[in-house]
């Protein structure tokens, strides 16, 4: 389903934290959104989730202007923990399956399984590393739309970002999906890429499709995010 | 096995090369289905539409022919295999010779540098 932001704007009190922003992200393609921290990213992110409002602009899901509800198409790993301590991991997993009614419970299964989760273990009994590893379950378990993943590496060693990366690969369905991956970890995810955009202070400073990037210009997305980076910074203190 | 991918060239290339070396040495045989797009991309840890990017190139080359709705398979032509090797080699002879003429190298002892090479590799066994 395709994402639309149009001349977006969100301030946080006299901050801008999205300037005049707009962007439209296709059906069946990956998304990287790059930038430092504090550059915008998970506002971004929160905005398709119908969890913050612009103060001026629209955004939309499909062709629905987005609220709360959008929650039906959007599935959204958020970087924060949302975790009820108490619950086993089977409850967590079971309590979405509630929540959600495009949440596929045979995946959900597989995935456990693949991230090497035990049903009976309880949430404050997991690592970091393995409470991230639940999320990304959680979010890939749902049949949404769209879905926005906020940094889905912090806090995971290269193993297991190597088995994510695969698993994001065999549970995405391209013909039906958006995937919005927000990270400054770019070199992971760079291969999994359609295309790169570099947010910047609440500025969009780039969009740049990752293979027309090295064919034309020679250059990775890293090295394509800290030229662009640097070349703004010269122009702020310029 | 994610692979590691230079940073300058773009990664449909990258694949292809990696595929056509294999197809060359004779570990990929001609005729042989090669994985699917998805597999493909699940075993590289790259997006599947780079991934189809690849098969579109080496189907334009001659080299791989998509079969539909059976899958992507390597030619079964050994004209066109060979002249992949050919090829290769004389991309790989290429590389070495700048390489040696940066050093400003003359023609006798980039040669002469290579035979003295060979030979201690066999006296190394």
């Amino acid at each position: 389903m395709a994402v639309k932001l149009s001349n977006v704007s969100k301030k946080y009190g006299k901050e801008f934290s999205l300037k005049n922003v707009s962007l439209t992200f296709e059906t069946g393609k990956i998304y990287g959104l790059l930038g430092p921290n504090g550059s915008g990213k998970s506002t971004t992110l929160k905005m398709i989730a119908g969890l913050v409002y612009p103060n001026s602009g629209k955004v939309e899901v499909g062709n629905e202007e987005v609220s709360r509800k959008i929650s039906k198409n959007v599935a959204y790993l958020t970087e924060l923990d949302m975790f009820y301590p108490g619950f086993t991991v089977a409850n967590m997993v079971d309590y979405y399956a509630t929540q959600f009614t495009d949440f596929d419970s045979v995946k959900a299964e597989e995935l456990l399984k693949e991230m090497k989760l035990e049903r009976e273990k309880k949430i404050k009994q997991l690592s970091k590393g393995t409470r991230g590893r639940l999320k990304l379950v959680l979010a890939l378990s749902r049949n949404a739309p769209v879905l926005l993943l906020d940094e889905p590496f912090s806090g995971l060693d290269p193993m297991v970002r190597d088995s994510i990366v695969k698993s994001l690969l065999s549970y995405i369905n391209f013909d039906l999906q958006t995937m919005i991956i927000a990270t400054h970890e770019i070199d992971e995810i760079e291969p999994l890429l359609d295309e790169a955009i570099v947010i910047f202070h609440g500025n969009i400073i780039g969009q740049k499709n990752v293979e027309e990037l090295r064919e034309e210009e020679g250059l990775s997305v890293l090295d394509w995010f800290k030229d662009t980076a640097k070349n703004m910074e010269a122009k702020m203190n310029g | 096995m994610t692979k590691e991918f230079q940073a300058s060239k773009p990664i449909y290339i990258q694949i292809a090369d990696h595929l056509s070396s294999q197809i060359v040495r004779g570990e990929i045989r001609p005729g042989e289905k090669l994985p699917s797009v998805r597999e493909m991309a699940i075993v590289s840890g790259v997006n599947p539409n780079t991934v189809q990017r690849t098969y579109s190139e080496m189907e334009r080359m001659g080299i791989v022919e998509t079969k539909r709705g059976q899958g992507t398979f390597v030619t079964q032509n050994e004209e066109i295999v060979d002249s992949l090797k050919t090829q290769l080699q004389r991309e790989i002879i290429d590389r070495f010779v700048q390489s040696m003429r940066g050093l400003g190298l003359s023609e006798e002892d980039i040669t002469e540098g290579l035979k003295q090479y060979l030979r201690g590799e066999q006296d190394g066994r």
